[in-house]
């Protein structure tokens, strides 16, 4: 053991080798895992996943009679492939309407612990199952029409999803507009890089194991069609935590409305991943960023994804214990930007303030931004992905609650930038900040993210402009009470306002939407209009999202900084990131302003 | 020969640059600087926090001029870029030791 734990450190000898030693000891290693899992055990797991319900089939004709023996093609079993993968079987008799005429599949274990409502629903499917049936031998040219039907609607519904994740897509476009505006010149080029590469890097993460992590259990996606294939969880005590099938997205995964579903949930966690590049900016090393970038698409965003979106305990909560619908997260206040608040809090706190920012007595420098215009564009780019990002996480065209999930995140937009102005320029200072305005705006778009398709018009309002007041004051209360540096502001747009925008659907919600979320019957209501429980379960949600982030960013910060280490050298820093670490200028040729660029102060 | 490097307004280089045309200067350099005089600066805010502002932005002239002609320059600048108001700029004139003709290799007066 000794010698082993000798070897990963680099061995004895040169100090100087021995870091760069131990670093490519550990890559080597956990490459070596990697290329085990890809080549040997996920392609077992899912192959094993896929031979389950085929097992079950041939018993039931292990022992056939003689009469029936020359019959073989009537009793050989149909293969239980329930994917989709060229899209053309979806829709012709999966949805119609409100009724699933699907086949049923087998009917359930008398063994099963929750027997009495799997036969229920069993034979509600069973009936619309022979139901259709009959219909389609009485009156084929119905059947037919009913099946168009159904396929146009999962058509209109795939549209929507894939067109709103384009627009959720192009978000990456304005985080890194923001996001560089509000840093200084000389770092213009590592920036962007973070910005550009957490991009592919947490895609890759996600498609290798996130969303099967995420999905795994999630069952199937009904508005597009899917058929239930998302069937592999682990949960203990009935309460569900991670899912367990989908890796590469390879078995039954390969169906056109799990790709759908995959895409959109891809572009939300590519959100989540670039909020802390903007936090922990202009110090943080990219070898460190990319280590974090693909730990945040494999591990991190996916386990409390899983317990809110992909059917896990936080979204139970009501099923299981009566509280409301369980948390209820619309688009993702929590999901996305509580997450990424939440990790751009420790990342910030852990690798420690610009030089310069803060003198020894404490009191703040400003280290001011090189290009306003950017940071302006990013947002109206950002305001503009919004429309998908809200909107879209209806995943059907054909759900007309998506007009008030769009006037939803106009409004709480429009309110959240002019509180922020206003109390930034009248409350707290003597001029309207220009980038606290457009983190007024991101901040009311992040608050209404959860509540946007479950409140009125005038919640939307309000909720927006408690979003702007929240952001300056916690802006002031992280940068001068908590000494924590945030360049751009991350913390207080997404962390706080994440946690505003994900308790407030327990306040707000006015039960026009949402019949049977989350399995519980009803609509969503917040304790304004009469169900204190659903409030209770948002608070749930977003304490186990608060602990289990806290948990993931400082474990993950710790191993990043055992291997190759996370902030660069002073030198480095004061230099600039640009030539250091991306070998080449952001802005060559243009003159740099030194006496600009430093920290001002008083 | 005297060097006269006059530090104004960034919006006033363009009467400044007329006036020396008139006055027959035939060279100048033209640099963007930063820099404060006697009133020092003010306090402005950055999302609450408190800054300085001293350090503002000028245009420093460098003009070569044979002895005779200093004064001449001096009054043009001086008329060309005065607003009355404070941060104007100053001129200073300081003796030269020598000039060079890079293209012929001429020096001195001769040079300018």
């Amino acid at each position: 053991m000794k010698q082993v734990a000798r070897w990963f450190a680099g061995g004895d000898g040169d100090p100087s080798l021995q870091k760069k030693r131990m670093v490519r000891r550990s890559l080597a290693v956990w490459l070596a895992l990697v290329a085990l899992g890809w080549f040997w055990l996920i392609p077992a797991y899912t192959s094993a996943q896929d031979k389950k319900p085929e097992e079950a089939k041939p018993a039931s004709t292990e022992a056939p009679k003689p009469a029936e023996a020359a019959k073989p093609a009537e009793q050989a079993p149909a293969p239980a492939t329930r994917n989709d993968p060229g899209g053309v079987k979806t829709g012709d008799v999966t949805i119609l309407g409100e009724v699933n005429v699907a086949d049923p599949g087998a009917p359930p274990d008398p063994k099963d612990a929750d027997y009495a409502n799997l036969k229920k629903a069993y034979d509600e499917k069973k009936k619309a199952f022979d139901e259709f049936q009959e219909m389609n031998k009485r009156e084929p040219l119905a059947a037919k029409v009913a099946a168009a039907v159904g396929k146009n609607r999962a058509g209109i519904n795939m549209t929507w999803t894939l067109i709103t994740g384009f627009l959720v897509m192009f978000m990456q476009a304005g985080f890194a507009m923001v996001e560089t505006g509000l840093c200084r010149a000389k770092n213009v080029s590592h920036t962007m890089a973070m910005n550009f590469m957490i991009y592919p890097l947490g895609m890759i993460g996600y498609y290798v194991c996130g969303f099967a992590f995420m999905f795994g259990g999630f069952g199937s996606a009904p508005t597009l069609g899917g058929p239930p294939v998302m069937d592999g969880v682990w949960s203990v005590g009935g309460w569900n935590l991670i899912g367990t099938k989908g890796f590469f997205l390879q078995g039954e995964f390969y169906d056109m409305s799990v790709f759908a579903l995959f895409f959109f949930q891809m572009v939300f966690m590519d959100t989540t991943a670039t909020i802390p590049t903007g936090a922990a900016a202009e110090r943080w090393k990219f070898s460190a960023f990319m280590l974090y970038g693909l730990a945040l698409g494999t591990i991190m965003y996916p386990i409390y994804g899983n317990w809110v979106w992909g059917g896990g305990w936080c979204s139970q909560l009501g099923s299981k214990l009566g509280l409301g619908h369980g948390t209820v997260d619309f688009a993702g206040s929590s999901v996305v930007h509580l997450q990424g608040g939440v990790i751009a809090f420790w990342f910030a706190k852990m690798i420690g303030p610009r030089v310069g920012k803060y003198n020894k007595d404490g009191s703040v420098n400003v280290i001011p931004p090189h290009n306003i215009a950017m940071c302006v564009i990013g947002t109206f780019i950002l305001a503009f992905g919004w429309f998908g990002f809200n909107p879209g996480s209806s995943l059907a065209g054909t759900d007309l609650r998506n007009a008030a999930s769009v006037v939803n995140t106009m409004l709480a937009s429009a309110t959240g930038a002019l509180a922020a102005t206003m109390w930034i320029w009248k409350v707290r200072g003597n001029k309207p900040d220009t980038s606290m305005m457009c983190n007024g705006m991101l901040a009311g778009m992040v608050a209404i993210t959860a509540p946007c398709a479950f409140v009125g018009s005038f919640s939307a309002c309000i909720i927006g402009l408690i979003s702007g007041i929240l952001v300056v004051e916690a802006v002031f209360i992280v940068e001068r009470k908590l000494k924590i540096d945030d360049p751009v502001g991350a913390i207080s747009v997404h962390g706080v306002n994440g946690l505003w925008g994900v308790l407030s659907v327990g306040i707000f919600a006015d039960g026009s939407y949402g019949d049977a979320w989350n399995t519980v019957p009803g609509t969503v209501k917040g304790i304004l209009f009469g169900d204190a429980g659903q409030l209770g379960a948002q608070a749930i949600g977003a304490l186990a999202c608060i602990t289990y982030m806290t948990i993931a960013s400082i474990v993950v910060y710790k191993v990043v900084e055992v291997t190759v280490g996370n902030r660069v050298s002073a030198e480095v820093e004061v230099e600039g990131l640009d030539v250091p670490e991306m070998g080449a200028m952001g802005y060559c040729g243009m003159v740099m302003d030194k006496a600009s660029e430093s920290p001002v102060s008083r | 020969m005297k060097k006269v490097e006059a530090i104004v307004k960034p919006h006033k280089l363009d009467d400044v640059k007329t006036a020396l045309t008139q006055v027959g200067v035939q060279g100048l350099t033209v640099s963007e600087v930063r820099g404060f005089g006697r009133q020092k600066g003010h306090k402005e805010q950055y999302r609450g926090a408190e800054y300085t502002v001293d350090l503002v932005p000028k245009v420093k002239i460098e003009i070569v001029v044979a002895d005779g002609a200093v004064a001449a320059v001096v009054e043009a600048i001086t008329r060309a870029a005065r607003t009355g108001e404070i941060g104007d700029g100053k001129i200073f004139v300081s003796a030269l030791e020598g000039v060079t003709r890079i293209r012929t290799g001429e020096k001195g007066e001769a040079a300018v």
